[in-house]
C-alpha cells in the first residue's frame, strides 16, 4: 500500500495504520498514561469550574486526595466502594456473554430492574406470611425468572425475525421502568408512588465481617464461574464462534438461533441475580431508579475489560473508584452534582480514546521515507 | 472600687454568656442529603434555605456538608452514616422516599439528630432522634389562590372569560395528599373572592417532567381555562402559559424573568427558619419537635413579589389583608363551617377520617374535621387533606 502511495502526487501529512500486533506491556503503559493525562485535564477543568480552587490553588492537593478519600477514607467508605463495585461487576458479567457473541444487548438496565421488581413482588405479597428463608428463596427464583424473561424476549425476536437487538433491548428498558411505575401505583394507594423499605425479605449478612461481605463474595464466585463457562465450556466456545462469524458457526453445525436464545437467557439470569442483590441485599424496595444507570455503565466496564470477566474486576473497580472520588469532590468543594459526571466523563474519554492508539498507529509522511512509523 | 469590680463581674458574665452561646452553635455540624442538585427547583430551595440559615447563624463553611444526588435507597443510609462519621451532629434529608432509609441510620446513631422533610413516620416510630418537618404551604397556596380569584374577577368584568364561568386549570404531579391539599387550598383561596370559580386538574405522574407539564398546561388552556397554576417542579406549565398569554400562578419560586406577561405570584416554602431552629435546638441541647410545621407566621411559607403587570389591581393590599386574617386565625383555609364553601357531593363536610399514622394498608385513623374547619398539618407536619371536593374536576388520577 505505502509503496503505491509513494508514487501519488499528494500524500496526507499523516495516516493511520492498524498495528499488526499489540504489545501487552506497551498497551498497559498507554492505558496508565491515559488515566494520568485524564487526571491532569480534570485538575485543569476543576480550576476553571470550582471557585474554591481558583481562589486557593494550593487546594489542588485536596482535589486529588478526594479520589483516595472517596473510596478508602474510612472503613465504611471502603466497604461501600467494594459493594458498589460488586453490584456493577455483577451487571457487567451479565452483559458479557451476549457481547462476546456480538449481540449488542444494552438492556441490562431493564433486565436488572425486572430482577429487583421480581424479588420485591414476592416480598410485598408474601412477606411475613411465610418463613423468611422460604421468602428469600422465592424472591431469588422470581428475580431469576423476571430477568431471564426480559432477556429472552429480544433474543426470540432476534433469532426468529432478525430484529435489531440494540433498539429492541433499549426499548425493553423503558418498558421495564413503566412496569415498575405501574406496580408502585397499585401497591401504594396513598398516591406517593414511594414504596419505602419493606419489613421482610432482607438477605441476612454473614455472621462475620461487614454487612456487604456476602454480596461481594457472591459476585466473586459468579465472576469465577462465568470465566470458566466462557473459556472452558462447550457453550462458551459456541458463543465465541458465533461472535467471530455466524456463517462459520452454521457451517460447523452450531444451531445459531439456539445459541443466541440460550446466551441471552444466561445474561438475563445474571441480571436477575444483580436485581436480587439490589432488592433483597440492599434496598428492600423498588423504585424506577433502583438500578440507577448501572446497566449502561456495565457496557463500558465489560468493553474496557475486553469481555474478560477477570479483567472486569479491574475496570469495575476503576469506575467505582472514579465515581466515589468525584462524589467526594462535589461534597468537599461544595459544588454542583453535575461536576462528578464531568470528571468521570473526562477520564473515560481518555481511557476509551487510548484504546484507539493501542490498536492503531499514526504514520507521518516524512517518516515513511525512513520506513518507520512514528507512534504517538 | 466596688462599683468597678461589680461592673467588671457583670461584664465578664455577659461576655461568658455570649461566648458560650456562640461556642455552642460552633459545635453543631449539619449534614444535608439532597435527592438531586441545584438543577432541580425543589432541591435548590433547600440549598438556599441552608445557606440563608448558615449566614444568619454565622456558621462556617466546614460546619455544613451537602451530599447531592442521593437516591431513595440503601445509598441514603450509607450517606447518612458517612455524614455521622464526618462528625455531623444533625443530619437532614429532603426527599419523601429517603425516610425509611434515614430511619435505619437513626437507629444506628442514637447520638445524632435526624431531621426529615415531608416525611410521615416520626410520630409513630417513637425514636428520640428522628424528626419530621413540613410547612403549612396550604396557607401560601390559599393566598396565591386569592390572587388568582382577583385576576378572574378582573377578566370577568372586562368580559374576557373564555366560558360563562371562570375556570382555572391545575397541573399536579401525583394524586397524593400533598398535591390534593395544595390544589384544594389554591381553589378555596380563589373561591373566597370569586365564588362561582371552577377548576380542572391534570396529573402528570412525575415531580419533574418539562414536556408532560407543558403538554398538560397546553391541554388545560385548550379546554378554556382562564388561568393556570401547578404543583410540579419544572418550567413546563409557566412557559406554556407565557406562550398562550394565559395568567399563571407559580410554585417554588418566581418565574417572572421568563414569563413577564403572565406570571402573577408564586408561593413557596422557605426552609431557612427550620434549619435555624434545628441548629439552635441542637446547640442548646434541647429536643427538636417530633413534627415541626412552619407557618406563614414564622415566615416558613412565603409569597414572591407580585408581578403588577399581570396581577389584578389591588392584589397586594388584598393579600396583606387575607394574610393578617390567616395569622390571626380568623380565616381558616379549610373552612367547613361557612355554608357552601366546602362541599362533597353537595353535602357539607362535617366529618373526615384522615390517614395520619402511616401503616402498610394506609388505613384512615384520625378525625380531622372539628371546630368548623379541617385541621390540616396539626396532627403531623406532612399534609393529609385528600378530600375530593365539589367544584374541582380531576381529568385523570391514579399515578
Amino acid at each position: 500500500m505505502s509503496e503505491q502511495k509513494k508514487t501519488s502526487v499528494h500524500e496526507p501529512l499523516f495516516h493511520l495504520a492498524k498495528r499488526s500486533s499489540v504489545n501487552p506491556v506497551r498497551a498497559t503503559l498507554i492505558r496508565v498514561a491515559a488515566i494520568v493525562l485524564g487526571m491532569v485535564v480534570c485538575g485543569l477543568v476543576a480550576f476553571v469550574l470550582i471557585e474554591k480552587l481558583n481562589q486557593n490553588p494550593g487546594k489542588i492537593g485536596d482535589f486529588y486526595n478526594c479520589f483516595i478519600k472517596g473510596s478508602f477514607g474510612t472503613e465504611r467508605k471502603l466497604w461501600k466502594f467494594l459493594k458498589n463495585m460488586a453490584v456493577l461487576q455483577c451487571i457487567s458479567l451479565a452483559v458479557t456473554p451476549a457481547f462476546r457473541m456480538r449481540f449488542w444487548n444494552i438492556g441490562a438496565e431493564g433486565q436488572t430492574l425486572m430482577g429487583v421488581l421480581g424479588s420485591i413482588t414476592v416480598a410485598f405479597y408474601l412477606g411475613g406470611k411465610i418463613p423468611e428463608w422460604q421468602l428469600l428463596i422465592l424472591m431469588f427464583i422470581a428475580a431469576l425468572i423476571y430477568g431471564a424473561v426480559w432477556g429472552l424476549i429480544p433474543a426470540l425476536f432476534k433469532a426468529k425475525w432478525n430484529t435489531n437487538e440494540t433498539l429492541f433491548t433499549l426499548m425493553m428498558n423503558y418498558v421495564a421502568t413503566y412496569v415498575v411505575s405501574y406496580f408502585l401505583v397499585i401497591w401504594v394507594p396513598s398516591g406517593s408512588s414511594t414504596l419505602g423499605k419493606l419489613k421482610f425479605g432482607k438477605l441476612p449478612p454473614l455472621p462475620f465481617g461487614n454487612q456487604y461481605l456476602l454480596i461481594i463474595l457472591i459476585v466473586l464466585a459468579l465472576t469465577a464461574l462465568l470465566f470458566v463457562y466462557l473459556k472452558y465450556s462447550k457453550q462458551g466456545y459456541e458463543i465465541s464462534v458465533v461472535g467471530e462469524s455466524v456463517r462459520t458457526a452454521q457451517y460447523s453445525g452450531i444451531n445459531v438461533q439456539k445459541v443466541i436464545i440460550r446466551t441471552m437467557v444466561v445474561s438475563g439470569l445474571l441480571c436477575g441475580v444483580a436485581g436480587y442483590l439490589i432488592g433483597a441485599g440492599l434496598d428492600q424496595s423498588v423504585t424506577t431508579e433502583s438500578v440507577g444507570g448501572q446497566g449502561f455503565t456495565a457496557i463500558i466496564v465489560s468493553w474496557l475489560a475486553n469481555f474478560n470477566p477477570l479483567m472486569m474486576i479491574v475496570t469495575s473497580g476503576l469506575i467505582s473508584f472514579l465515581n466515589s472520588g468525584a462524589a467526594q469532590i462535589s461534597q468537599d468543594f461544595n459544588v454542583s452534582g453535575a461536576l462528578p459526571d464531568v470528571i468521570v466523563g473526562i477520564i473515560l474519554f481518555f481511557i476509551i480514546g487510548c484504546e484507539f492508539f493501542i490498536n492503531y498507529k499514526i504514520v507521518f509522511r516524512k517518516s515513511e521515507a525512513a520506513g518507520k512509523g512514528v507512534t504517538k | 472600687m466596688k462599683k468597678f469590680v461589680a461592673l467588671l463581674l457583670v461584664l465578664t458574665l455577659c461576655l461568658s454568656v455570649c461566648f458560650t452561646a456562640s461556642a455552642d452553635v460552633a459545635d453543631v455540624k449539619l449534614g444535608v442529603i439532597l435527592l438531586h442538585d441545584e438543577n432541580s427547583t425543589y432541591d435548590l430551595n433547600f440549598i438556599n434555605g441552608v445557606n440563608d440559615a448558615a449566614a444568619a447563624l454565622g456558621l462556617s463553611e466546614d460546619q455544613i456538608i451537602m451530599k447531592r444526588n442521593i437516591p431513595e435507597s440503601q445509598e441514603c443510609t450509607d450517606a447518612a452514616l458517612d455524614l455521622a462519621d464526618e462528625g455531623c451532629t444533625i443530619i437532614f434529608a429532603n426527599s419523601f422516599g429517603h425516610e425509611t432509609y434515614l430511619l435505619d441510620a437513626a437507629k444506628q446513631c442514637p447520638d445524632v439528630q435526624f431531621c426529615h422533610a415531608t416525611g410521615t413516620r416520626a410520630h409513630t416510630e417513637g425514636l428520640d432522634n428522628f424528626h419530621n418537618a413540613f410547612a403549612a404551604i396550604y396557607e401560601g397556596r390559599y393566598l396565591a389562590g386569592v390572587a388568582a380569584g382577583l385576576k378572574l374577577n378582573e377578566l370577568k368584568e372586562a368580559g374576557k372569560l373564555k366560558g360563562e364561568k371562570p375556570l382555572m386549570g391545575y397541573v399536579g404531579a401525583f394524586t397524593y395528599a400533598e398535591v390534593i391539599s395544595g390544589y384544594t387550598s389554591f381553589y378555596l383561596g380563589a373561591k373566597s373572592v370569586c365564588p362561582d370559580v371552577e377548576m380542572k386538574v391534570q396529573f402528570t405522574g412525575s415531580w419533574y417532567d418539562y414536556n408532560e407539564e407543558k403538554n398538560a398546561a397546553t391541554a388545560l388552556i385548550a379546554a378554556n381555562c382562564d388561568l393556570i397554576s401547578q404543583h410540579a417542579d419544572s418550567m413546563g406549565a409557566p412557559s406554556a402559559c407565557e406562550d398562550a398569554n394565559v395568567p399563571n400562578v407559580s410554585y417554588n419560586g418566581s418565574t417572572v424573568e421568563s414569563c413577564p406577561n403572565t406570571f402573577i405570584v408564586a408561593s413557596r416554602i422557605d426552609w431557612a427558619p427550620y434549619f435555624q431552629y434545628i441548629v439552635n435546638q441542637a446547640a442548646a441541647g434541647e429536643a427538636i419537635d417530633v413534627d415541626w410545621t412552619g407557618t406563614i407566621d414564622t415566615n416558613s411559607v412565603v409569597l414572591t413579589a407580585i408581578n403588577e403587570q399581570a396581577a389584578a389591581a389591588g392584589t397586594a393590599a388584598k393579600l396583606e389583608e387575607v394574610k393578617a386574617a390567616l395569622v390571626a386565625g380568623t380565616t381558616k383555609v379549610f373552612d367547613t363551617a361557612t355554608e357552601g364553601f366546602i362541599t362533597v357531593g353537595g353535602e357539607a363536610l362535617t366529618t373526615y377520617m384522615a390517614d395520619v399514622d402511616t401503616d402498610d394498608a394506609f388505613t384512615p385513623d384520625t378525625e380531622a374535621v372539628a371546630d368548623g374547619y379541617f385541621h390540616e398539618s396539626e396532627y403531623r407536619s406532612a399534609p393529609y387533606f385528600d378530600v375530593r371536593i365539589d367544584g374541582i374536576e380531576l381529568l385523570n388520577q391514579m399515578y
